[in-house]
């Protein structure tokens, strides 16, 4: 079977079985290995990726229901700039605020706290902390990362204030 | 990498009917129950899916008549993000919140739940105690069949294996309440987690249809009839309350064969009820 996705913009036709781990397809098929396994079961948050906008873990998702659906990976967060590749905003401020250390639970967080700020929500520390309460972390104690997508919003907001 | 059975998606209804008729196949819809079984090989790999997702008679929450209609393949995020939920079903919204994070809850569906049957399914003791009936297809017709006959053994339903959870109704009572408490994480679900949702309408200072429903304490979703009995009538007074936690700590039958675990899951299951009642009486 082939099927048809749209990964960070770009359209891609697969073709591998439809019960292939979107996973497997994103790291094996499409070389975007920026998305991490970690537990494989749905628990640990690594895989996380956005699929139409919302957070999903692409390890429990099947090829054949990503079909003609738009996914957002890691690798998407960037821009292209001159000089290369320049860091989101978010991934600017994760830098800054020491939210990453060992870095595999990093991508799948990145995609949990950027859905969160698209989702324009009031960014509180506890609204945070439910937003990736689904991606684990043993190195940070999370602090780091809660501090990190605060500054994130901050940005944002300046960025969207009236008269800004 | 997990094994990949063959898959077919069908974009109707009929389709899906006529290839269930065919051949058995094993449904998928949000996949957070069965891509696990499958990567973690706790159940033998099905020869055939069958993926519901483009099913989109199986969407929708809307109010038909005197009930709140939900299609089987509705998300835990669209339950909580739901006006009409939030107006007729707040329990439901209560219990979508609390299963797993925002990624299974973008994915995870009522259908799913309900089919799943897991004594541990959050969702079944609100179903329970609302009345819900569930909808079920082939291309044999339509029945329905109450949640209180839905989950009759461990992990058994009545579904055939040609069989869809089309949709849930649930029955819009006026002036009925319904509260719903969830006790210890998933992780924790071991050793701590107990469910409970407790429907009632206040009737001249009492409380009648009394509809007591617990999860994760035996092997299937249940409702502890005996303890509806002291409630049904009464007011939530702190003796009502003592009587029915006692009642519901030796009506109940956990699973678990280690005991300690057992006898922890019904006093904690007492407790919930305990403290439910007493913010009910205000006392
Ligand atoms: C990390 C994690 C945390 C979780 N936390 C919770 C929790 O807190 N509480 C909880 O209750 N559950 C929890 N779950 C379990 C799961 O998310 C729920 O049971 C969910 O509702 C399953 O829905 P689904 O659409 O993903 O089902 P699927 O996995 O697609 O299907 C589940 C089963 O039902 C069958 N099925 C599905 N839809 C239909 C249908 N319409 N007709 C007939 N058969 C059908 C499938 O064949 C399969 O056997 C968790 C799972 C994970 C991975
Ligand atoms: S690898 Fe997908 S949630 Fe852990
Ligand atoms: S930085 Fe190591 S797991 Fe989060």
């Amino acid at each position: 079977m082939s099927y048809e996705l749209r990964v960070n913009g770009v359209e891609f036709e697969v073709a591998a079985p439809g019960m292939r781990r979107l996973l497997d397809v994103l790291r094996e098929d499409l070389g975007l290995s920026g998305t991490k396994e970690g537990c494989g079961e749905g628990e640990c948050g690594a895989c996380t990726v956005l699929l139409d906008g919302e957070p999903v873990v692409s390890c429990l998702v099947p090829l054949c229901q990503a079909d003609g659906h738009a996914v957002r990976t890691v690798e998407g967060l960037a821009t292209a700039g001159p000089q290369g590749p320049v860091l989101s905003p978010l991934q600017a401020a994760f830098l800054e605020a020491g939210g990453a250390q060992c870095g595999i639970c990093t991508p799948g967080m990145l995609m949990s706290a950027e859905a969160f700020l698209a989702s324009g929500a009031d960014p509180t520390e506890e609204a945070i902390r439910e937003a990736i309460a689904g991606n684990l972390c043993r190195c940070t104690g999370y602090t780091k990362i809660v501090e990190a997508i605060e500054l994130a919003a901050l940005g944002r907001g300046a960025d969207t204030a009236p008269g800004a | 990498m997990p094994a990949e059975p063959p898959v077919a998606s069908p974009t109707s209804l009929g389709q899906a009917y006529a290839l269930l008729a065919a051949a058995p196949h094993r449904p998928i819809a949000g996949g957070t129950d069965v891509m696990v079984q499958i990567a973690a090989e706790t159940t033998p790999i099905p020869e055939r899916m069958l993926d519901l997702w483009r099913l989109d008679e199986l969407r929708g929450i809307r109010v038909e008549g005197d009930a709140l209609v939900l299609g089987a393949l509705t998300t835990y995020t669209e339950i909580r993000r739901s006006p009409l939920c939030v107006e007729h079903a707040l329990a439901l919204v209560e219990a979508a919140a609390t299963i797993g994070a925002v990624q299974i809850q973008n994915r995870g569906t009522l259908g799913g739940n309900i089919a799943n049957a897991s004594p541990a399914g959050d969702t079944l003791p609100v179903l329970l105690a609302m009345d819900a009936s569930i909808v079920a297809g082939s291309l044999r017709g339509e029945r329905t069949v109450a949640a209180a006959d839905f989950w009759p053994a461990y992990r058994r339903t009545p579904l055939r294996p040609d069989e869809l959870v089309l949709r849930v109704s649930l029955p819009l009572v006026a002036g009925r309440r319904v509260r719903y408490r969830k006790v210890g994480t998933r992780r924790a679900q071991a050793i701590s987690k107990v469910v409970m949702a407790l429907a009632w309408r206040e009737d001249g200072g009492v409380w009648r249809h009394v509809r007591l429903a617990l999860g994760s304490v035996a092997p299937t979703p249940i409702r502890a009839t005996e303890t509806e009995r002291v409630l049904e009538g009464a007011a939530p007074r702190e003796t009502v309350a003592d009587h029915a936690a006692a009642v519901l700590r030796g009506e109940l039958r956990p699973i678990d064969d280690v005991r300690s675990t057992a006898a922890y899951r019904k006093a904690a299951a007492a407790r919930v009820l305990h403290r439910l009642l007493r913010e009910e009486g205000g006392w």
